[in-house]
């Protein structure tokens, strides 16, 4: 089952190898990874998308709360949340019929052409990782797709949970 | 403010902290560290022969004290020659810094000379690790690798220390961290009252309880209170390898070891109890077997300041999250005055179903005329020393005897690398152990194997005076491996003999020591006698044993607990 941990750790060198060694080292998968700095420049926020029943989820969370680095760890799946994840596609856009059909696939998705070359268009999609799987699915119906590059799944509860210090 | 310069910080660090040994190495990015050891006399530094041997060295000086052991190598080889010590050290819970030189900072990521990136190569085995890049970050991050070593559930910490930022000749100001705190790290040792209530219950409408005590019984320093349970529910105890001694094992109500080696009563108590209560054990494979037939009528209690470590391999009933010290206080208080005597009434059943167990005297063994078994050598060990010796042992057969055959009645006597099993780890443990307590019998239970994984730290004794008590089971072979062939693999003994032997006696004189060879049962007591009443120097037993003896009782692979064999031609 797919499982969001999202995870508040301090801002330093090596907090994230360790983070990633926790999964390599006890042998579960990453599906995806997403980490940045938070509003508070010292902490960073992490969010983890993985395949895992209740055993092991159990051990991933603790493992990873066991870190020193970690202030606090959470599944954001046990409750409701948001996700989302960002998509930057590229597509070829030979023809103007091909220019035409990406254009109306954009519109339905709401997403935006950001940059915009003879031969291709680069678009820019958010929302659920599903939405991001059809919207490219779509796309391969009627063009070629040069490249694309995804950020993995980022969350959030919903309500006033939150991951604060 | 003091100014001074990144070398003189680490030793004044070490200083402030109250750190007195050092187990160490020199080489070129610690030269500076070791120009400032040189000019003071706060902080001894022990020279070892083998980095390995600094951090066992380290870890047994931690594990005889309960104080956090120091080990400060050069980098690159240096460094990586520590990792065995320090991969033995968290597998048990051991408190340790470990203070690597590093390449100068401008250098990192050049494989540079003596580089190797030892925050990453240690990263899986460490409790965590401090890259310092400035030299006045030097007495924080020593400070808190030692508050991080030394508290919650306790393990090593790596400080790399790049060449440049412990130069002589630059100076900083000095300022020592009185408090460390971090707000990430804030480990929980206070149980959840809710679950402390919980646990009291089940233990009081137990009618088969045992008390399944672990290393972390050790760790908490919580010997005393575990008795005070124990005896006010009138408990059996079983302990695991690692918690030997933690409740005495000449106590009435000790059951021995239990586990993969464990005593008949101990895992026969365990797989029937209705209600266990763990303190500070972690359910490993050595004790559990079968994990899909594990103690199937019990209600389990788990108490332990690692939540990690709760439910990973069995699902347990009662969890609790703390310090074994503090829960066993708060489990004490919640159960309050009990009538002793309507106790044991309620136990009587499970104590003589116990003492029936017991009767079958697992332990037993046939000695021989003409050639001398392990069992009565420990046991000869334990009569020379009065049962009161710090005991180290290396990992084989002999480790698995001494466990068994020396029951140990204080807790930091027994020093073994439990989870790692890492033989060569012995010898340097006793060293760290003849260190912090000069006074006492050091003694080393090894095997004609181990005792050559680091027999270069013989040098060491000398230079230091250790009088060390290094008890070999010389059977020849390496015998824990030669007794899986015996019972797996049709005897086909590959590569599980020694030979060429070396002669350990010459050997011992060699390295300046006494080396006494025992052939015959008969000689066994004088030698002893005269091994023991040697206080000064070192004396290196090589005893000639029984090649075909093997470690009985012992559990069958995939049954449950108390399915085992009991000798070569009987099994439960
Ligand atoms: C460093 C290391 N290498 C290999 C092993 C695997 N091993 C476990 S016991 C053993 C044999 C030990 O032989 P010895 O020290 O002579 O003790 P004995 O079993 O004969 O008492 C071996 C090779 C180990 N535990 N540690």
């Amino acid at each position: 089952m797919k499982r969001i941990i999202s995870v508040l750790m301090e801002n330093a060198p090596g907090a994230l190898s360790r983070i990633v060694g926790v999964f390599s080292q006890r042998g579960y998968n990453v599906d995806s990874l997403c980490v940045a700095a938070t509003d508070d420049k010292s902490l960073s926020r992490l969010t983890i998308t993985t395949q895992a029943d209740d055993k092991v989820i159990e051990q991933i969370t603790k493992q990873v709360n066991k870190l020193i680095d970690v202030l606090k760890v959470t599944d954001l799946t046990d409750g409701n949340h948001v996700e989302r994840e960002l998509m930057l596609i590229k597509v070829a856009t030979r023809s103007e019929l091909v220019r035409a059909e990406v254009n109306r696939n954009v519109d339905i998705f709401r997403a935006q052409i950001i940059d915009v070359d003879l031969n291709n268009y680069t678009i820019q999609v958010t929302g659920t990782s599903d939405k991001l799987d059809a919207f490219a699915n779509v796309l391969s119906q009627s063009t070629e797709i040069i490249e694309a590059s995804r950020t993995g799944i980022c969350g959030l509860a919903r309500g006033d949970k939150a991951l604060r210090p | 403010m003091e100014m001074m310069s990144g070398a003189a910080m680490v030793v004044r660090t070490l200083k402030d902290l109250g750190v007195k040994h050092v187990f160490g190495y020199p080489g070129g990015a610690v030269l500076d560290i070791y120009d400032a050891l040189y000019a003071q006399e706060d902080v001894e530094h022990i020279l070892v022969r083998h980095e390995q041997g600094a951090a066992h060295m380290a870890d047994g000086y931690a594990r005889s004290t309960g104080t956090t052991g120091t080990v400060l190598v050069t980098s690159g080889p240096g460094a990586t020659n520590t990792l065995t010590g320090i991969a033995t050290a968290y597998m048990d819970s051991i408190p340790m810094v470990v203070l690597s030189g590093q390449v100068p900072s401008m250098h990192i990521g050049e494989d540079a000379f003596q580089e190797t990136d030892m925050v990453g190569c240690s990263r899986p085995v460490v409790k965590h690790s401090f890259l310092v890049k400035r030299a006045v970050d030097i007495p924080e991050a020593i400070a808190k690798a030692y508050y991080i070593a030394n508290t919650g559930r306790p393990g090593p910490v790596v400080v790399d220390l790049p060449k440049d930022i412990v130069n002589v000749l630059e100076e900083h100001p000095y300022q020592f961290p009185e408090d460390v705190t971090m707000r990430s790290y804030n480990p929980t040792l206070k149980g959840h009252s809710k679950q402390i209530k919980k646990a009291a219950k089940v233990l009081l409408e137990a009618k088969r309880p045992i008390l399944y005590v672990g290393g972390g019984a050790i760790a908490a320093e919580a010997s005393e209170l575990v008795t005070e349970l124990a005896e006010r529910l009138n408990l059996p105890v079983t302990s695991t390898l690692m918690g030997l001694g933690a409740f005495s094992g000449v106590h009435a109500q000790s059951l021995g070891m239990l586990g993969m080696h464990g005593t008949l009563e101990s895992n026969k108590a365990m797989h029937n109890a209705d209600c266990i209560l763990a303190l500070g054990a972690r359910f490993d494979d050595r004790v559990t077997n079968n994990v899909e037939k594990f103690c199937p009528h019990a209600t389990i209690i788990h108490v332990d300041i690692d939540p990690a470590s709760i439910s990973k391999t069995i699902a347990v009933h009662v969890p609790v999250v703390g310090s074994v010290e503090q829960v066993t206080k708060q489990l004490l208080d919640q159960i309050g005055k009990i009538d002793s005597e309507k106790q044991k009434a309620k136990l009587l059943d499970w104590w003589d179903q116990i003492k029936q167990w017991r009767g079958r005297d697992c332990l037993n063994y046939k000695k021989a005329d003409n050639v001398i078994k392990p069992q009565e050598v420990i046991q000869s060990v334990y009569k020379h020393t009065q049962g009161d010796a710090y005991v180290s042992s290396d990992v084989g057969q002999h480790q698995m005897f001494a466990a068994l055959y020396y029951p140990f009645a204080k807790p930091r006597r027994w020093i073994n690398s439990g989870g790692l099993g890492t033989m060569g780890f012995g010898l340097p443990a006793a060293m760290g152990v003849q260190m912090a307590h000069p006074e006492a019998t050091s003694v080393v239970i090894t095997g004609d194997g181990s005792i050559q994984m680091n027999i270069q730290e013989l040098s060491t004794c000398l230079q230091y005076k250790l009088p060390i008590k290094i008890i070999s089971l010389n059977n020849r072979a390496l015998g824990m491996v030669r007794q899986w062939q015996d019972m797996n693999y049709k005897s086909r003994y590959s590569s599980s003999y020694m030979d060429s032997m070396p002669d350990f006696v010459k050997l011992a004189e060699a390295y300046g020591h006494i080396g006494i060879r025992v052939d015959h049962p008969d000689e066994l007591d004088a030698a002893m006698e005269r091994c023991f009443a040697e206080k000064e120097r070192l004396v290196f037993m090589d005893i000639q044993i029984d090649q075909n003896e093997h470690v009985y009782p012992m559990q069958i692979k995939f049954g449950a607990m108390d399915d085992m064999r009991l000798s070569k031609t009987e099994r439960t």
